[in-house]
């Protein structure tokens, strides 16, 4: 064991801070509203042309090769930064993994360069009207069309974040009829400007129109847009779930960059005779060291992964801890602020909106808290 | 960065896993609640055997010369155990403390220790030696030195004193006073956490076998989602106990810090733990024929003491804001 930095990390650490501090851009817009979205683009292309858009890939795709720690210092740093939200996460987080994983060679050059370079925006398209929690229950069709050499997708997407400033999704379609549950699905790669796709915004509970329902109405794919095997789709899809609930959608840089914050807005209020009470004092420190346990329980798990342990579904545990985390510090925040919490330009009250669809989105936590009794327990399913 | 033990390290706590799980069995546990001393009897002279008890002290005093990082491990094992003896206060604390600890480290001499301001000493009556504090600067008082008012545990193996003395000897400065306390607090730490691991075992077998409605009350998400937090908890509490361990070993100056974070997390996870293990087994946990109370009971006592988890929030905020 050593917990300290290597030299190399060190020195990663300093070129990525001082690149951050230059250049971060403060103050955008949400990113989950039209304007917004594309002052964010201009923020991605610029990550991208000095290499920090996508620090983990292979440098054939626009990456550095990073190993796993260093990607975590990259997100310290970001974060640290004040980095913005990332508008491409969805796809460099959560669909290129999965590329990596299942795609063919020519899927790989053709989607990863302009995913990384923002020419690509991607959307996720799992969830259905009648098919959350239970993923499973996807109605959503892919239909053979021998004479063309591909699919005809029909059905709805719902819950499709950003969906409505994307260019492509990726989801989950019925391709075997007969087939029930989690058999049967197929995993596509689809442009957003086919014909037969419709695509309406709507907004989400902070206002934003940061959701989307798309709808799809016989829309042709070719076989090129299967990603893995046909009818295999669930367990390509589970790669990606995996992975999401786990590091990287929300890696600990994010709430500890989050945890100082709070930090600083308890200094800066400690003569306000509310930010006195020790119950907030409290909850400062809560946050403070929940922070902390995640950034050294990654170290760990990272740790763990470069030896060649499968920590496979303990990354639900992950998933609940940064989640109720987040409302935490938000809750903290909100009980500092006082009065002013409701106050309209607050960005914690705007903050805690967001922090509250974090039990929700990438699996909810009831969800989360049955895989981890049954497949880290291994307490009976039924 | 690299955050795993070596292989070495591992070994040797699979040694002393094995060895307290032949001899520590719950039955000792029990029995230390109704013998004279509330101690574990032979395991503790096994426990010698192996160069556990003296692993902390240089290797010309019969120790091995192990760091904190190299004990968290092994205690976390006797936390598991429940073993009823002082060794957080005998193998932590005060071995590595004394001038000469080759007769602890033969387990001819059994130490315990309070510091940080703590009231009253575990196993006191049995000691040969106390580890105590006296004008900021470590002490030992020996044996005939102590007056000994014996106070009781909700911990009934745990045997309790109020002391006085007149005559101590200085063994260390504030620094090492400090130190000191900060391995009672971190050894406590990886007591809780092996605690928190053997409440989570047994309810997890418990509730596999027991049906209710026709079926193991497992299956239920009521109950799913209890140990899952406590399984959360745990989680996310020990890797703030083994990065504790390694700062203390490599003298970080933030090393106090960390110990109190860890120790903060490690009792409020063995709380809940306990908690949720008592809720899941139902009236069958609520009784004292079974085995669940010995372990929720030193969790209760190692969660209060060296310092409870608000005490160390306090430290970690005033250190912090």
């Amino acid at each position: 064991m050593d917990l300290r930095f290597t030299e190399q990390e060190d020195a990663f650490r300093a070129e990525c801070r001082a690149w951050l501090e230059a250049n971060v851009p403060h103050g955008l817009p949400s990113g989950d509203t039209h304007e917004g979205f594309a002052l964010h683009l201009d923020w991605e292309r610029a990550l991208f042309d000095a290499r920090f858009a996508v620090v983990s890939w292979p440098e054939e795709f626009g990456g550095r090769d990073a190993t796993p720690m260093e990607w975590l210092i990259f997100e310290e740093e970001y974060y640290r930064a004040g980095g913005p939200q990332r508008v491409t996460q969805n796809g460099i987080f959560l669909l290129a993994p999965t590329v990596f994983d299942y795609g063919t060679p020519d899927q790989r050059a053709r989607i990863l360069p302009r995913m990384a370079r923002g020419d690509d925006l991607w959307c996720q398209g799992w969830s259905e009207p009648g098919a959350g929690s239970d993923l499973a229950g996807i109605q959503s069709k892919a239909a053979r069309d021998e004479a063309a050499g591909g699919w005809r997708l029909t059905g709805q997407k719902t819950w499709t974040t950003r969906g409505a400033f994307c260019t492509h999704l990726f989801g989950l379609f019925r391709s075997d009829p007969a087939a029930e549950r989690h058999r049967g699905l197929t995993y596509f790669l689809v442009p957003l400007d086919a014909e037969g796709m419709t695509v309406r915004g709507f907004g989400r509970l902070d206002g934003d129109e940061g959701f989307a329902e798309v709808f799809l109405d016989d829309v042709f794919v070719a076989d090129d847009a299967v990603l893995g095997e046909v009818d295999q789709g669930w367990s390509v899809a589970m790669a990606t779930t995996s992975v999401e609930r786990g590091l990287t959608l929300r890696s600990p840089g994010r709430f500890l960059a989050a945890s100082d914050r709070l930090v600083d807005l308890y200094r800066d209020a400690a003569h306000v005779a509310d930010a006195a009470d020790p119950t907030l004092r409290d909850a400062v420190v809560r946050a403070y060291i929940d922070a902390e346990a995640y950034r050294w329980q990654t170290f760990l798990t990272v740790t763990r992964m470069t030896d060649g342990d499968n920590v496979g579904s303990e990354s639900s545990m992950t998933k609940i801890f940064w989640s109720e985390l987040d409302v935490r510090i938000h809750e903290a925040a909100l009980g500092i602020l006082g009065p002013n919490a409701e106050l309209g330009d607050n960005p914690w009250m705007k903050g805690y909106q967001f922090a509250l669809s974090g039990p929700i989105y990438a699996g909810t936590n009831e969800i989360q808290r049955n895989v981890i009794a049954e497949r880290v327990l291994g307490l009976p399913r039924r | 960065m690299r955050f795993a033990f070596t292989d070495d390290q591992l070994a040797f706590r699979d040694a002393v896993r094995d060895l307290l799980a032949n001899e520590c069995p719950p039955a000792v546990v029990r029995a230390a609640w109704d013998n004279a001393d509330g101690r574990s009897g032979a395991v503790w002279g096994a426990l010698a055997e192996m160069g556990v008890l003296g692993a902390g002290a240089p290797e010309d005093q019969g120790g091995l010369g192990f760091t904190l990082l190299d004990l968290v491990l092994i205690t976390e094992e006797t936390g598991y155990a429940a073993l009823p003896e002082p060794f957080v206060e005998h193998a932590v604390v005060a071995v590595p403390a004394l001038p000469d600890a080759s007769a602890a480290a033969a387990g001819q001499q059994l130490l315990t220790a309070a510091l940080g301001g703590a009231p009253f000493v575990p196993y006191v009556a049995s000691a040969d030696l106390l580890l105590t504090e006296e004008d900021d600067v470590l002490v030992v008082v020996s044996r005939v030195g102590l007056q000994i008012e014996p106070e009781s545990s909700v911990d009934g193996s745990r045997r309790l004193g109020w002391v006085e003395w007149d005559a101590a000897e200085p063994v260390g400065d504030a620094v090492a006073l400090a130190a000191a306390f900060d391995r009672g607090a971190l050894g406590t730490a990886a007591q809780l956490i092996g605690l928190s691991r053997r409440m989570l075992d047994l309810t997890v077998d418990y509730v596999k076998e027991r049906e209710q409605f026709g079926v193991p009350i497992g299956s239920f998400q009521a109950v799913k989602h209890h140990l899952a937090d406590a399984r959360i908890a745990l989680e996310f509490a020990r890797p703030l106990v083994y990065r504790a361990a390694w700062s203390s070993a490599a003298g970080d100056p933030e090393a106090s810090v960390h110990v109190s974070m860890a120790k903060a997390l490690a009792s409020d996870a063995a709380t809940l733990a306990a908690q949720k293990a008592l809720q899941c087994h139902g009236a069958m946990g609520y009784s004292f024929e079974y085995d669940l109370h010995l372990y929720m009971k030193r969790a209760w006592a190692l969660a209060a003491s060296w310092g409870d988890a608000a005490w160390h929030r306090a430290r970690v905020g005033r250190a912090i804001l």
